[in-house]
């Protein structure tokens, strides 16, 4: 039997329903979307599904193929883990903003074309905005607006990069582009944006952990993973994403070492994560893109369980830093197992879920001569251990004990977890369905005597390296702090040079007379006029240049006012 | 009145050392079957004895080395950006 639904329908059908029904009901559909979508899923024939004109052209709603039908499993199986997560949540806003949301990723994995992806692009960011919102402070509203802007300027950008592809080619098809000209440009600058490049990551490290518990595993599962979907779709093999890869993966750990949020510290270990992803992608060889689609696939799940627990000690505690929280393994035994294995997995010991899909992206590194990045992503699995792996852990349940006494985590919480972490370890002891399912036939082996001595070693190592710093005092302790980072740059030092240039501006105003305040003008409006017939802004100028200028003014403009 | 608490696992030193203990013999064994298990090679630099054990441990040390000195620079109060 064949299907000829949407998968993105369904759960904006879902939404709909989530929207009108009552409590009771509506735990029960969010449940049930997930499950309907995979059998849909399931029953899509391969190939264009769903078309719709537009003017001269076709949108292509639905396309399925390999590489786009592994992510839209995947994300089935995070709303469906999201939801039982979110079984006790009665915030009616948290559940049809995240039902939107990943009906907005499904629907942007298996557009067809350009236009498609940037209307599910710009859903993605205005519906899980609200994820943010629902937490309902003061911290979650503002972080919330800026996230909102960033996202938003991305799909400004996705748009422009697309008009500009689709002049020059004719066709709105989504296809490999290879990095020369404008349009591609902005396209690639779009996606870095979702995907957390190095310097315009830090809407992710600023806005998810100051999310509600629930809304941060939602979050956490799709904006980023349609990102890395869209580099493998249009720029697999492309040399930069190689070493912005190996950046993305290095940076964040130093950050991520010196946390005092923990949730935060999940959230720069994202990006790390997804750095090995996009460095797969920029190898582009089989085995590289068949390595950053399965880690891909793992990372959702792992990251996933690990802010699950996290979002577990929250609700229970109402606490999320490290410096106030130690010792819960006392209260929270399950959720304490069910971080470890979430911790071994994202460190990729053997039997868990990493050790299957990393390397293959590290041995993909080596094969394509790239020494150095091989060497700084090893240093990176090092570094996740130590601050994902180990940090997580020990500062939550063990480090030293709090005193803070809690009941154990609410059972959907839990059934939510045990689920998560099961797949974890299958993924890891049986990874060959997953294999099965990735866009080229898989001829790694990650079982050797070699590479499981080897990581193991790595791992150990980087354990004991903890415990030396711990036992000498060495280890910089949990501090209640902020980090400075990129996002330092607009929210304080761009204000204060606007308040600078204001104030400058004003004195040096009010210095000159009547007289002089009255010459300033005339010479102001003078030169207009000689510019606007002679100058340049006197020319005649292609529309999709002004439309361009016109775009990059208003959404600066939107950005400095509302930051 | 509350019940006095039960001692949990690490409330106990020896337990505490006895994973460390684990621990350290761990890496002895996994230092050792270097002699033992010949390893693929894919790169010279990996035909090293000991490498991943030591690379493991150096950039770990590092890693928390820089970034604590990145907090010198970077730290602020937590309450910086709520003013």
């Amino acid at each position: 039997m064949t299907s000829s639904i949407a998968p993105f329908l369904i759960f904006y059908l879902g939404a709909v329903l989530l929207a009108v029904t009552p409590t009771g009901l509506r735990r029960v559909i969010a449940l049930l979307v997930p499950v309907l979508g995979a059998l849909n899923l399931y029953a899509l024939p391969e190939g264009v599904g769903w078309t719709l004109p537009l003017f001269d052209y076709s949108l292509v709603l639905v396309q399925l193929d390999r590489l786009s039908l592994l992510f839209g499993y995947l994300f089935h199986l995070a709303a469906f883990l999201g939801f039982i997560y979110a079984f006790d949540v009665r915030d009616r806003l948290q559940q049809v903003s995240a039902m939107l949301y990943a009906g907005s990723a499904l629907g942007a994995v298996f557009a067809g074309d350009l236009i498609t992806l940037f209307l599910f692009w710009e859903m993605l960011a205005l519906t899980s905005v609200f994820l943010i919102l629902a937490r309902r402070t003061a911290r979650s509203f503002s972080a919330a607006v800026r996230y909102l802007l960033i996202q938003v300027g991305s799909g400004v950008l996705l748009l422009a990069g697309a008009l500009a592809v689709i002049a020059d080619t004719g066709d709105i098809a989504i296809t490999r582009l290879t990095l020369e000209g404008l349009g591609p440009w902005l396209i690639f600058i779009a996606i870095g944006i979702k995907c957390c490049f190095p310097g315009l990551h830090n809407w992710l490290t600023d806005a998810y952990p100051e999310a509600t518990p629930a809304g941060t595993v939602f979050l956490s599962a799709f904006t980023t993973k349609v990102a890395v979907y869209a580099l493998a779709r249009m720029f697999p093999g492309t040399e930069l994403l190689v070493y912005i890869g190996a950046t993305m993966a290095m940076f964040p750990i130093f950050f991520a070492v010196i946390e005092n949020d923990l949730r935060r510290v999940l959230a720069y270990s994202l990006i790390n994560q997804v750095g090995f992803m996009v460095c797969g992608i920029g190898i582009g060889t089989a085995l590289a893109i068949n390595g950053a689609v399965a880690h891909a696939f793992n990372d959702v799940v792992f990251k996933g369980l690990l802010f699950m627990t996290m979002g577990a000690v929250l609700t229970r505690t109402g606490k999320i830093n490290g410096s106030e929280l130690g010792g819960l393994y006392k209260s929270m035994p399950w959720t304490t197992g069910f971080c470890i294995v979430g911790a071994a997995s994202i460190s990729a010991f053997p039997l868990f879920s990493g050790f299957v899909s990393k390397s293959m992206v590290m041995v993909a590194a080596l094969e394509g001569h790239y020494e150095i990045v091989w060497l700084a992503l090893l240093f990176a699995s090092a570094g996740v251990f130590h601050h994902a792996g180990i940090k997580i852990p020990y500062f939550a349940f063990y480090a030293h004990d709090s005193g803070i006494r809690c009941q154990e985590a609410p059972r959907s919480m839990l059934v939510a977890m045990a689920l998560g972490a099961g797949i974890c370890i299958f993924n890891g002891a049986y990874p060959w369905l997953l294999y099965d399912m990735l866009p080229f036939p898989v001829e790694y082996e990650p079982y050797t005597a070699a590479h499981i001595l080897t990581q193991c070693q790595l791992l150990f190592f980087s354990a004991l390296a903890f415990a030396w710093l711990n036992l000498r005092g060495l280890y910089p302790p949990e501090l209640p702090s902020t980090n400075l980072d990129v996002d330092w740059s607009y929210r304080r030092l761009l204000p204060a040079a606007a308040t600078a240039v204001a104030s400058l501006a004003g004195r040096g105003w009010q210095y000159l007379d009547g007289g002089g305040q009255a010459l300033a003008s005339r010479a102001v409006s003078r030169t207009e006029g000689l510019l606007v017939e002679w100058g340049m802004l006197g020319r005649t100028w292609a529309i999709k240049t002004t439309a361009l200028w016109i775009l990059i003014l208003l959404s600066s403009y939107v950005f400095v006012e509302y930051l | 009145m509350a019940e006095p608490e039960k001692t949990h696992l690490f409330d106990k030193p020896r337990n505490v050392r006895r994973v460390l203990h684990i621990l350290y013999a761990l890496c002895g064994l996994t230092l050792a079957l270097d002699f033992v298990i010949h390893r693929h090679i894919d790169h010279p630099w990996e035909a090293l004895w000991g490498f991943y054990c030591v690379y493991g441990f150096v950039a770990c040390v590092l890693l928390v080395l820089v970034a604590k000195e990145m907090r010198k620079v970077l730290m602020r109060r937590e309450d910086y950006y709520d003013e």
